[in-house]
């Protein structure tokens, strides 16, 4: 099937082509192939295709078109198994119309011509198959007709005995290896123990099990870990002082911290509001769509697993340079580019569809990003302030909603927790899915209706019903029969189903008495919900399948046999040396920064995400007389209530370089100065932190994570915002094909979620009026360390050199202060300094308002400190003339006058003299295309 | 007296709960009904003064937008939504629920992807054409968001649509290469609408962009007054 009018697809496809350097290809034309297994004459065939084909806009035909012989056909089709989203509409419409179609499946068919007219040779054929037009993650390719694949019943593998009785280290290490468990020594060593004291061999699904459980990314080994500094003494684990400096604040608002799917604060009498930011690195890295699209499904339900109901997302993205030549891309790496536009095809289909607002993010490119892109996803959801649920409680039954459990995203637990090489793409296939946005949908409905049918809830995530149920069922025991479970498709193995992780999944205990409420909401909404067994009180875990039983751990030695660890840290010593960048022309300077990836309008990709609905999005990611300048942070509120919620992020991974423990505080005060900025309440904000660093287990990397919790802890009670929820995803590094370990700058996102008391008097950045005067806020200093004029543009050979911004000890007092100026209504305009300085923030103020200032008296004697330094805890004003004082008392500090805003639209900043036009262009306002 | 309102959903319509806010902001008493929920019982239908098939991705957009949605509306309500339109009882559609509409044969036309082949949302400025549509009569231009991938409106004479007063709502900019840029078109008898544009997001003043520079332009608010006039009056 074909489009009548030039498919936008082709031209995407053709970029894509002649970006990895397929020079030759002229054109590849798409066409949509969908396979029916089924028995049609020709009227039913007539009636299918007119569901499948408009003829205002299509054309199709019944079996494969005559190839063109100068022309080259590559087809692919899903992996059996993978969610298809298509296929199952296609049953469904087939149903409708009454025609017999038992299974359908789908493909696509590329044609594509060259530049010479003739096919094309073997060598390019092949890369353009399985560099461009499929992913062996998910996809099978094929040089001409696809044959499709349909799901056949087979004998499921019974539970096997792994013997792990009598190995020895080595002979537990290969084990170790040969199952992918990513567990260390003396953790294979206690399962050992454990089983020798039990007197038997464990099972698969029990190994599987504990290597999911005990598994980085379920058990946070390393926030866990007891710190041994290089002096030899012990610290507590980096995770009970992050939970120490929130006690420590004992912020009133916080209702639950570090526990459960997520963190829960209460801003508004009776109501509460649940916060969780999630990454999806690796899944991303290998299959950008599948993987962010699961990533934002998986964030969403740990929002519903708090109990809460979702009502935005929010994303913050890492990735190569777009424009990296194709030969200096690492083998098994997908071109920076194409991870990027799949990462945001992902998160746009997710959060479009199940129809929630993508508001606040940011995106951010570095060639440490290349082989290890991160993709961090966020959601916020809300609910009443009621006492927490208490369960599971004994005979309550082992309840599962939602989507069917197939073979998809197997050891996505051990997976994640594991170092990336040039052949994980192939071995790790099975661990990357495709998410199905409509059952998730369906399902947060459902939890919306029929609330109180449960005593405790979570969802299906990492580690599949293993870490649902094992993790419900701490302290109390549970008893299930996989044999239970609605399967996708028939010939799972017990250990596959207790591990699948397949998506839109949701494990609910319910009271005996309250099943038959739940499953007559369940049926209204289109919903499955299978009991599976029930909780016991025994404190163990029992798995069966069928009559076979194939687990039987003490859920104490599940959750707590798992032998602490004592990572030794090397402190990082960062330079601080106050160099100043290069700088020979301010105004080509400004230009550049503008223009530069990280600064410029990131538009392209904000406008494929849907902000508005809900209708509660009042400060968007993109504001001013066009709606193409950055805001600082965004804020949502309920269109019946007064007050809402401000989300902002801190973000800096090039401070993270320079050094770690300023580039944490710094990006703390970030977060909440974007929030502040637009009128919440600095005295009501939660704080969430997302670490993605490298191996932990070499003690300099542990040593810079070991600086930054420090510094956010600190920062954290500086300003007594608490942090609430956290997680954070190590070993983000790749083994190239070179042998070298490539790492991931260090990278912490900061999100702060804050109370807007009155979401009418909400502030943004563009410039509202000529004649009005513009103040900076905030003291000035040569900070240049991990600049984006020192570091990223160049003005440094070593982008380690300078001094990284420090924080203001005076910062607390003046957001509040500020804040309080803000509520007057009184400030016109509010805009965070961050990176590219004081330019870069009062450009885009102007390019907000398409209106110019003059600029004359700079806050500090050396213009390129000046301008460009990115000293924190700074923000620039637009008041009226008359009220420079005012302000000035407001705050209870001196403000430094600027200068105007003015008709005449050219920035003039010191020295440098910009059209705002130009600046406009520059940074890419209102452009078209992805930058 | 508050008309009863129905809005029509199917699995992965979302915009629902937005519409129904709308509707009763314009004086309604708004209900929410799935497919399911009246393949079970037809009442909330029948009695119903008003329709919205709201937006969203019904079905994914699996086959294209709309379609398994329409496929259920034919086979399913078909029958009684046509008495609703014959009874003069006003129906719109909107985004996902235009897509429907149009797919199941209540409106002319086709939706196809957007020419810049991306989902795109962003606000734009509606202008009322002379029609003779109960849903647009004597609005003032609307703005309000867009927030779709398959909104190009198709149409194969797009001037004998605007001569029979179809071509209810244009696009002061167009987004996407509708034809004629067609925003919104109505049926020859002016009962139903239907429309890619959100105007169910922008009900009060604080949802516009321009809010905090002084204010920005009309209410979405306003199409669903005149609906439920309209259905109050029928």
């Amino acid at each position: 099937m074909t489009s009548l009018d030039p498919d936008p697809r082709n031209a995407d496809l053709l970029a894509a082509a002649h970006l990895l350097g397929l020079a030759g290809v002229a054109a590849i034309e798409v066409a949509d192939v969908y396979f029916v297994d089924a028995d049609l004459d020709d009227d039913a065939r007539q009636r299918l295709t007119a569901v499948l084909v408009d003829p205002l806009l299509q054309q199709g035909t019944w079996g494969a078109p005559v190839d063109d012989p100068t022309t080259t056909v590559i087809e692919t089709a899903l992996l059996p198994g993978v969610t298809d989203s298509v296929a199952t509409a296609v049953v469904e419409a087939a149903a409708t119309l009454r025609l017999g179609v038992h299974q359908a499946a789908t493909g696509r068919r590329y044609v594509v011509r060259t530049v010479s007219g003739t096919p094309l040779d073997d060598d390019t054929r092949r890369r353009i198959a399985t560099r461009l037009l499929s992913n062996a993650v998910i996809e099978r390719v094929s040089i001409g007709p696809i044959e499709p694949l349909f799901a056949h019943a087979s004998t499921p593998a019974p539970a096997e005995v792994v013997p792990v009785r009598g190995l020895d280290d080595t002979g537990l290490a290969e084990l170790n290896r040969a199952r992918g468990m990513a567990l260390d020594p003396a953790e294979l060593r206690a399962i050992a123990t454990w089983f020798d004291k039990v007197g038997r061999d464990p099972t698969d699904v029990e190994l599987e099990t504990l290597a999911q459980t005990w598994s980085e990314h379920c058990a946070h080994k390393t926030f866990r870990a007891r710190v041994i500094l290089p002096d030899g003494t012990e610290r507590r684990s980096l995770l009970s002082q992050l939970r120490d400096a929130t006690e420590r604040i004992d912020a009133p608002f916080v209702r639950s911290a570090f526990v459960g799917n997520a963190g829960i604060v209460s801003f508004t009498p009776g109501t509460t509001v649940a916060v969780k930011a999630e990454t999806h690195n690796h899944p991303s890295a290998i299959e950008p769509f599948g993987g962010a699209n699961t990533g934002v499904g998986g964030v969403i339900r740990d929002v519903m697993g708090a109990a809460h109901h979702p009502i935005a997302c929010t994303d913050v993205l890492c990735f190569g340079p777009s424009d990296l030549a194709h030969d200096q891309v690492p083998p098994g790496v997908i071109h920076p580019q194409l991870v990027r536009d799949g990462v945001v095809a992902g998160v746009a289909d997710y959060g479009n569809k199940i129809g929630l607002p993508t508001v606040a993010g940011a995106v951010l490119y570095d060639p440490g990003f290349t082989a290890n892109p991160l993709v961090f996803c966020g959601c916020v959801g809300v609910g009443l302030d009621v006492p927490p649920l208490t369960g599971p409680h004994p005979d309550d039954l082992v309840v599962v909603l939602g989507g069917r459990t197939g073979r998809d995203g197997l050891r996505g637990a051990t997976f994640s927790s594991a170092t990336m090489d040039a052949t994980t793409g192939d071995v790790a296939g099975a661990s990357v899915q495709i998410g199905d946005p409509i059952t998730e949908k369906l399902l947060i409905d459902l939890l919306r209706d029929a609330g109180g049918c449960w005593s405790a809830i979570t969802d299906c995530g990492a580690g599949g019903l293993s870490s649902a149920v094992g993790e419900m069922a701490e302290g109390t025991g549970a008893e299930v029969d996989l044999a239970l479970a609605p399967l996708k498709y028939p010939g799972l193995a017990p250990w596959e189903i207790w591990l699948s992780e397949a998506q839109e999944r949701m494990v609910v205990a319910v009271p005996p008495d309250r099943l038959s409420e739940l499953q007559r909401h369940a049926r209204r909404h289109g919903v499955e919900a299978t009991v599976l067994g029930r909780f016991t009180g025994d404190a163990v875990l029992r798995v069966r399948h069928g009559g076979d039983l194939v687990l039987e751990l003490d859920t104490a030695f599940l959750h707590d046999g798992r032998p602490g660890r004592a990572l030794p840290a090397e402190l990082p010593a960062p330079r601080r040396d106050g160099a100043i960048p290069r700088c020979d022309d301010p105004t080509a300077a400004l230009l550049d920064l503008l223009a530069h990836p990280n600064i410029a309008s990131k538009e392209a990709i904000i406008r494929r995400y849907d902000h508005e609905i809900r209708g509660t999005t009042v400060v968007r990611p993109l504001v001013g007389v066009g709606g193409d300048a950055p805001a600082d942070g965004v804020v949502l509120a309920e269109p019946r209530q007064r007050t809402g919620l401000a989300i902002g992020h801190g973000v800096n991974p090039w401070y993270g370089v320079a050094d770690p423990a300023r580039m944490a505080a710094a990006v703390v005060d970030e977060a909440l100065r974007n929030v502040v900025a637009v009128g919440a309440d600095p005295d009501h904000v939660a704080l969430m932190d997302n670490f993605s660093w490298g191996d932990p287990r070499r003690p300099s990397t542990f040593g810079e994570l070991v600086v930054a919790v420090d510094a956010i802890c600190a920062a954290s009670i500086a300003h007594a915002a608490p942090f609430v929820s956290g997680k954070d995803s190590l070993n983000n590094e790749y083994l190239g094909a070179d042998g070298e370990r490539h790492g991931v700058p260090p990278t912490l996102v900061i999100t702060a979620v804050a109370h807007v008391p009155d979401a009418d008097a909400v502030v943004t950045p563009d410039l509202k009026r000529a004649g009005d005067v513009l103040v900076l806020i905030g003291a000035t200093a040569p900070e240049f360390g991990g600049s984006h004029l020192g570091a990223v543009l160049g003005g440094f050979d070593d982008p380690r050199s300078g001094t990284v911004p420090d924080v203001d000890p005076q910062a607390p007092a003046r957001y509040r202060a500020l804040h309080r100026a803000l509520g007057t209504g009184r400030v016109r305009a509010c805009h965070d300094v961050s990176e590219g300085g004081l330019a870069v923030a009062v450009t885009e103020m102007a390019i907000g308002g398409r209106l110019g200032v003059r600029v004359d008296t700079l806050p500090h004697d050396d213009v390129v400190v000046a301008l460009f330094a990115e000293s924190t805890g700074r923000f620039v004003c637009e008041i009226e003339p008359g009220d420079v004082e005012w302000l000035a008392e407001a705050l209870d500090e001196p403000v430094h006058v600027l200068g105007m805003v003015t008709d005449e639209p050219v920035v003039h900043l010191g020295p440098c003299r910009v059209a705002v036009a130009d600046a406009a262009r520059a940074f890419g306002a209102g452009s078209e295309g992805a930058r | 007296m508050r008309p009863r309102a129905l809005v029509l959903q199917a699995p992965g319509t979302n915009r629902d709960h937005d519409v129904a806010y709308a509707l009763e902001v314009a004086g309604a008493d708004a209900h929410i009904a799935s497919m399911l929920d009246l393949a079970d019982d037809m009442t909330g239908l029948r009695t119903a003064q008003l329709v919205v098939v709201a937006g969203g991705f019904s079905h994914a957009d699996a086959l294209g937008a709309g379609r398994v949605f329409a496929l259920g509306v034919e086979h399913g309500i078909g029958d009684q939504l046509r008495e609703l339109v014959a009874a003069g009882r006003p129906v719109i559609g909107i985004c996902n629920g235009f897509q429907t509409l149009v797919r199941a044969g209540l409106l002319p036309g086709a939706l196809g992807h957007n020419a810049s082949g991306r989902f795109q949302c962003e606000w734009v400025t509606l202008d009322p054409r002379p029609a003779a549509c109960v849903w647009t009569r004597d609005v003032e231009p609307i703005d309000c968001p867009i927030a779709h991938g398959e909104g190009r409106y198709v149409h194969p004479d797009v001037e004998a649509l605007e001569q029979a007063g179809q071509a209810a709502l244009r696009y002061r900019r167009n987004p996407n290469g509708s034809a004629g840029d067609i925003a919104g078109v109505c049926d020859p008898t002016g009962v139903v609408l239907g429309l890619m544009p959100h105007p169910e997001n922008h009900v009060i003043a604080r949802q516009h962009p321009h809010h905090t520079r002084g204010g920005g332009g009309g209410l979405g608010l306003q199409l669903f007054r005149n609906g439920v006039d309209h259905a109050r009056n029928v």
